[in-house]
């Protein structure tokens, strides 16, 4: 059928279609219902399942999250959604010591079946409290499931496996990809979680990316290919459970492994995928891993400066040609604060 | 403290407010340059309840607030140009470009920083009327936050800890319906649900017109000494309504969260105009006054503007400086 979607369509019809299938799925969050909708994720919902089943909330995270909770806990599947990552922390608690463990503290009695949607803001300006990228914070704690779908197909059908899923689940969205078609079925239809997909195939080199910087590993082994370097490009599209399997396969054939992730290196999710693949695969390894991803600290708000905090295709790239012992063949493109880098697209005029 | 009918503290009061609105009123002009490039959040049209509470505060008191702050960062005598230069991501910026229009500072001024993160300003806030306290330094702190964020959980437990430990703090609440685009009647329930809090903690409350600057004048001035003396904190609830967009410097009563009409009608009690007919009608300015007054601060505005876009780019290097303290 070749259907073209948009990520933020495809999230918006996998909830339609989760809720149409079971009327135990609910959405709250802040401006569910509101005419932007989150991102047009959430749009016609309210109009479509009324006000009981789509719901705007109070200014109250924390204890919306325990909402939440408690509902799945006597059989609603709640959603709850966050305009920003950052928002959701003042959520920990819940989440973590509550939503995690519950299933586990009472002996398997219960079920906490519910997703978390939050959402990666980059660019404009979004500065040291809007941008920031948790998922290893997440996934650090047994109980949660952490989802970063990277394609409007797998938007879709993650979703959907994210809301079947009888466990809590963060959904996290990277802000540049909401306007990205891909071809999405217009069935219901599930990804299942804890599998990776191989986005392009390769020999020399396996580049692993989580969500947006999945999209930059593609464009970096396309580039590759002027130095003859087949680059084969693992999109993790779960950072828990993540699936080991694939990854140690194509580490096999290839011998050398780059992980790109949107949140930093520092204790984060490339350092767990580098020291498992060493613990496991340390015999297949030509070279030492690379791990292209944030830099140690917050992320500043003037374009100057953030315009050299988030890596790029030319920072993957410039990582295999040094691993491979590859003279760089054009220099880094000068980042100028003029340089537009903090919009996806010259259509994203901020604020927001 | 002066007196309040003094003309000249009438006059002060006029040209706080009025700055507030003309500098925003000059963000929203050049915003579409896109030059500025961080999200924005105006206060046109709460102008009154940001000059007349901070007037009420002397140099060395404290003000911190949350992501709709450039009010409050100038009524409380922050640097306007530093405050500009932040908004174009400047070197010369308050925080040296950092942290944008979101996150404003001026610790001269005593605005302690402003935050985004709904809520999470008022604990700190408290804090530092705690150490105020402790130090028997007579230094009142004034935060300002608006309906929505009396919907956080640090809300309720910091004006408990402020009420237990008698701190020397004033809530200062910006009640303007909405949150982003939720109304009130989605997010809570009760028209006097917040004074009602506070009066539940045992912390004295107020619901006022907040774009009377005359009335907001003298309800935050009587909290601020009660504070001083350490008669304990205050929450003062001003009832008042954004002009622009959420977010951003447009309009968006199109988009269906509000209306027009709502809007316009909210229009006609404009902080500003209101206050320029009682200084007429009291003899306390003539329009030519008034009119130079406002060609003087709209000039300043653009000079600030000008200012900051001539400014420095910060250096690479403070990219990954300042992480940690020394
Ligand atoms: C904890 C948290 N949740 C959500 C947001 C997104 N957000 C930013 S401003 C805002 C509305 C705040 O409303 P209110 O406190 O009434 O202030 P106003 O914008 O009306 O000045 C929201 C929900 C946030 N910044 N922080
Ligand atoms: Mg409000």
């Amino acid at each position: 059928m070749n259907r073209q979607l948009k990520f933020f369509e495809a999230i918006r019809e996998a909830t339609d279609q989760a809720m149409e299938r079971d009327p135990a799925v609910y959405i709250v969050g802040l401006g569910v219902p509101d005419p932007k909708g989150i991102f047009g994720t959430t749009l016609g919902l309210q109009e479509k399942y009324g006000t009981t089943r789509v719901q705007d909330m109070p200014l109250s995270e924390n204890a919306m999250t325990g909402v939440a909770l408690g509902s799945a806990l006597v059989g609603m599947r709640p959603i709850i959604t966050h305009q920003r990552v950052d928002f959701a922390l003042v959520a920990m608690e819940q989440m973590v010591n509550q939503a995690a463990k519950w299933h586990y503290m009472f002996g398997g009695k219960a079920k906490v079946p519910m997703v978390v949607r939050m959402i990666i803001g980059r660019g404009w300006g979004q500065g040291p409290q809007h941008s920031q990228s948790l998922q290893a914070w997440f996934a650090h704690i047994p109980g949660l499931k952490v989802v970063m779908p990277t394609t409007a197909h797998d938007a879709k059908g993650l979703l959907a496996a994210a809301i079947e899923d009888n466990n809590p689940v963060v959904f996290i969205e990277h802000r540049w990809l909401h306007n990205i078609s891909d071809e999405v079925p217009e069935e219901y239809y599930t990804v299942p979680l804890g599998s990776a997909r191989v986005m392009r195939e390769g020999n020399d080199v396996t580049i692993v990316g989580t969500s947006y910087m999945a999209l930059e590993a593609v464009r970096a082994a396309e580039r590759l290919r002027a130095d003859d370097v087949s680059a084969e490009v693992i999109d993790l599209r779960t950072i828990r459970p993540w699936d080991v399997e694939t990854v140690l396969g194509s580490v096999r054939k290839t011998g050398r492994l780059v992980v790109t992730d949107t949140a930093s290196a520092a204790f984060g999710v490339s350092a767990e995928i580098v020291a498992t693949v060493l613990e496991c695969e340390f015999a297949s390894m030509k070279t030492a891993p690379v791990r292209i991803a944030l830099p140690d600290h917050p992320c500043p708000t003037s374009p100057a400066l953030s315009n050299h905090y988030y890596p790029r295709a030319d920072h993957i790239v410039r990582g295999v040609q040094r691993m491979m012992g590859i003279e760089p063949t054009t220099d880094m493109p000068a980042m100028t604060p003029h340089q537009k880098l903090d919009v996806p697209d010259p259509s994203f005029k901020g604020p927001f | 403290m002066p007196q309040l009918f003094d003309s000249q503290l009438h006059f002060k009061l006029y040209k706080e407010m009025l700055r507030i609105r003309i500098v925003e009123n000059s963000i929203a002009e050049h915003y579409g340059e896109q030059e500025m490039r961080c999200p924005v959040h105006l206060s046109i049209g709460q102008e009154a309840a940001e000059a007349g509470a901070c007037a009420a505060l002397e140099r060395r008191d404290y003000v911190l607030s949350g992501h709709r702050s450039h009010g409050h960062y100038l009524a409380k005598g922050g640097n306007l140009k530093a405050m500009m230069a932040e908004i174009y991501g400047k070197a010369t910026g308050c925080a040296g470009g950092k942290g944008g229009s979101m996150h404003l500072v001026d610790i001269d001024a005593g605005f302690l920083g402003a935050a985004p993160i709904v809520g999470s300003t008022i604990p700190i806030a408290a804090g530092v009327a705690f150490a105020s306290q402790m130090r028997d330094e007579d230094r009142v702190v004034m935060v300002f936050l608006g309906d929505g964020a009396t919907e956080t959980g640090v809300f309720y437990e910091s004006v408990n800890f402020a009420a237990l430990k008698n701190l020397p703090i004033v809530f200062l609440v910006e009640n303007n319906f909405y949150s982003v685009y939720s109304p009130m009647d989605v997010r809570q329930k009760g028209d006097h649900r917040i004074i009602d809090i506070a009066r539940a903690h045992g912390v004295e409350a107020h619901q006022a017109d907040g774009n009377d600057l005359d009335l907001v004048y003298q309800i935050s001035s009587k909290a601020v000494n009660k504070a001083r003396a350490g008669g304990g904190p205050s929450l003062l609830e001003f009832i008042t309504y954004r002009w622009r967009e959420h977010c951003g410097h447009g309009y968006d009563n199109d988009i269906g969260y509000r209306t027009e009409a709502e809007f316009l009608s909210w229009k006609e009690r404009d902080p500003v105009a209101a206050y320029e007919r009682k200084l007429i009608a009291r003899g306390l300015a003539t329009q030519h006054e008034m009119d130079l007054m406002a060609n003087e601060l709209k000039q300043e505005a653009e000079e600030a503007i000008a200012y900051a876009k001539q400014g420095p780019w910060p250096e690479l290097d403070t990219l990954s400086s300042q992480v940690y303290a020394n």
